[in-house]
């Protein structure tokens, strides 16, 4: 065991790494959740869009592309869940976890023949000037595109939601989809548009997780973190910016587990792969007590009718 | 245009229509899968569908529909209850390793000491093992508020590490030639979970499934316990002036549902698998969510909704080897499957109009 040898900034750096495909997920989960729908089945989404990516980035050879491909593939299996929930009206829960099942058998079946195979590389962008700066520059700027891209989102999604009208009228269909509708706003469209935002971002977070971070195909190689991304909103109390920290905490923990599982630590393999999973049951259990944060309408099928 | 009208009571002849419209719908959109995939559309879901129950080599694989069928039924029972009355456990595939892995743990311990109540004893700690497992989300919920399906399902991959370590440590066989597994329980008189009649399949396991069909028929038919679960569901508000506790209905409807996943794992551990190893759970406990729903909730439904999919993992199976279908296109299938209902259900509540001009 030698505790010592794990490099702190390093460590540093790849948690960010590590953070972007949750935070990614649960940002898109986040605007979704904030329209009053529950979108269960942010897993599938995520397998699909790291499939789709994968193939695309293999067969063009281009990364980019690669992530185009992911965030329509994820955004078109939202689709699905946007025409049962909201034109059908089936159960939500039913529905997301439909998804999920769904997007699990859809990927394994698109990704036969891409395992084992290597796919083109993302070039990382170091930012001039702030690159340089001791400690936060390997840290922070040294990364890919998608993470940049995914803390711009961040707050983008953050300003758009406190700042804009859009922002105003999105929350209001999460909150009362009743009063929203009273006012003239189309609530089923607003909340298909946040479902295919929601897919769209779920799918390039797992492109994420297949192109760069790993970066191979294996069947069901998501491992629950479309499920974490889930708790993290949740954990986020439906916040942005604490869905960047919870991100990153929850990309620390397995980044954590990962280096003390290479450097041999006595505690089995087996335990430890299984502290993200708890530590995700312990802050759900930490964060529950305060549900008034939660859209009003969330999970509520809307029918003019009602 | 199309338009939704909501039905003043749901339709009682859409309600036994959708599981059949749903199945043909995945048929055919299952047939249009299979053509892309360069398979005679036909051929394939006569593979799936025919060739396990009337083939000629049927008399292998229908003694399979009760192996695969019984697992199914046992968990799609225990979630049914928990469905009706919004409590969505979706963790039973970690009950039921939970479960498997207490069950085993207790049959290994007394080995080699044969004895009749050895086997009594191990389902015993199968069923409190999944309960056990159950019971943390449903504790939490009741104590934190916290969300029961993110915590059951986080379990199970806190279950899968559990049953790799357990494999790989403390149950692995001593004399397994370093082997990842326990000792094989088929081998071990007192433990095994042996066929009942020889050749037909039939295992304690199926037993306990048509057991449980009956019990929960009469429990939501003919209980007080069924009514408030029912009422729960439909109307959480009345449920309540109606002296419903939630707290004890989450606690009652997660550890049965978590008891019945453990039994099906220690059936399936005691029985067909017989041995603990690493990649001993294979997607039951998912796949019995699609059977709650396909069998509408109903243990009746229930029951014949696990058949049809014990038919589809066999003729997966078939498939497979004859066709060289990948199995993946047999879980896409399934996941079809539930789509299919979830879409077709909406006829139930709603008519669906013409619309003459958009008014809201």
């Amino acid at each position: 065991m030698d505790i010592s040898s794990i490099n702190p900034i390093l460590l540093l750096a790849s948690l960010i790494v590590a953070a972007t495909p949750l935070l990614l997920a649960a940002i898109g989960e986040l605007v979704v959740e904030k329209a009053g729908v529950l979108n269960l089945g942010v897993e599938g989404m995520m397998i699909t869009g790291a499939i789709c990516g994968f193939a695309i980035a293999v067969n063009t050879g281009s990364p980019v592309l690669g992530l185009a491909a992911a965030a329509v593939g994820g955004a078109v299996l939202s689709l699905l869940f946007a025409l049962l929930t909201q034109y059908a009206l089936a159960n939500q829960v039913a529905s997301g976890l439909a998804l999920t099942l769904f997007g699990l058998g859809l990927s394994a079946l698109l990704g036969q023949g891409y395992q084992g195979v290597k796919p083109p590389a993302f070039p990382q962008v170091d930012i001039p000037l702030l690159a340089d700066i001791p400690v936060l520059g390997p840290i922070l700027f040294t990364q890919d595109p998608v993470v940049y891209l995914a803390f711009a989102m961040t707050a983008a999604t953050w300003a758009v939601l406190k700042y804009t009208r859009a922002g105003l009228i999105l929350r209001a269909v999460g909150e009362n989809h009743d009063a929203a509708h009273a006012l003239g706003y189309k609530v089923v469209r607003i909340r298909v548009l946040a479902i295919l935002f929601g897919g769209a971002c779920a799918g390039l977070g797992g492109a994420y997780i297949s192109l760069i971070r790993v970066p191979q195909w294996t069947e069901g190689m998501t491992a629950g973190i479309g499920w974490i991304a889930l708790a993290l909103v949740v954990f986020a109390s439906w916040k942005p910016w604490r869905v960047l920290l919870g991100a990153c905490l929850f990309g620390g923990v397995n980044v954590l587990q990962l280096n003390l599982q290479a450097a041999g630590v006595a505690i089995p393999v087996e335990y430890l792969a299984m502290s993200p999973y708890l530590i995700t049951i312990l802050v759900l259990v930490i964060m529950s007590a305060d549900r008034s944060s939660a859209p009003a309408a969330l999970g509520r099928s809307f029918h003019a009718s009602q | 245009m199309l338009r939704l009208e909501k039905r003043p009571q749901p339709s009682q002849l859409w309600t036994y229509l959708t599981p059949l419209v749903a199945v043909i719908a995945t048929m055919i959109a299952g047939g249009a899968l299979f053509a892309f995939l360069g398979e005679d559309p036909l051929v394939a879901i006569r593979t799936i569908f025919w060739d396990p129950l009337f083939s000629e080599f049927a008399f292998y694989y229908r003694p399979q529909l009760l192996v695969k069928g019984a697992p199914l039924v046992l968990i799609a029972i225990g979630l049914s209850l928990g469905f009706r009355a919004g409590i969505w456990n979706i963790g039973a595939e970690g009950q039921y390793i939970v479960g498997a892995l207490c069950g085993a743990g207790v049959g290994l311990a007394f080995y080699p000491i044969e004895g009749w109540y050895i086997f009594p004893l191990m389902v015993l700690a199968g069923a409190v093992g999944g309960m056990v497992w159950a019971m943390i989300p449903a504790v939490l919920k009741v104590r934190f508020g916290t969300n029961e399906i993110l915590v059951s399902l986080m379990l199970v991959y806190v279950a899968e590490q559990l049953l790799a370590s357990m494999s790989l440590g403390l149950l692995k066989n001593p004399q397994g030639f370093g082997f990842p597994g326990s000792r094989n329980l088929q081998q071990y008189a007192s433990a095994h979970n042996a066929e009942l009649i020889a050749g037909t399949g039939m295992h304690w396991g199926v037993v306990a499934a048509f057991i449980a069909v009956i019990f929960s028929y009469i429990l939501l038919n003919r209980h007080m316990l069924g009514f408030h679960i029912r009422l729960t569901g439909q109307a959480p508000r009345a449920a309540r002036f109606a002296g419903v506790v939630p707290a004890r209905l989450i606690l009652i409807c997660l550890g049965a549902s978590g008891a019945l996943a453990g039994l099906a794992g220690l059936f399936e551990v005691a029985g067909p698998s017989g041995q603990v190893s690493i990649n001993f759970n294979t997607g039951y406990g998912f796949t019995a969510i699609i059977v709650a729903f396909l069998g509408r909730l109903h243990p009746v439904g229930i029951l014949l909704a696990g058949g049809l999919m014990a038919l589809t993992y066999i003729g997966g199976e078939i498939a497979q080897s004859n066709l060289g279908l990948p199995s993946a296109a047999i879980q896409l299938f399934q996941g079809m499957l539930l789509f299919f209902l979830l879409a077709v259900d909406v006829l139930t509540n709603y008519r669906i109009r013409l619309k003459q001009r958009e008014v809201a």
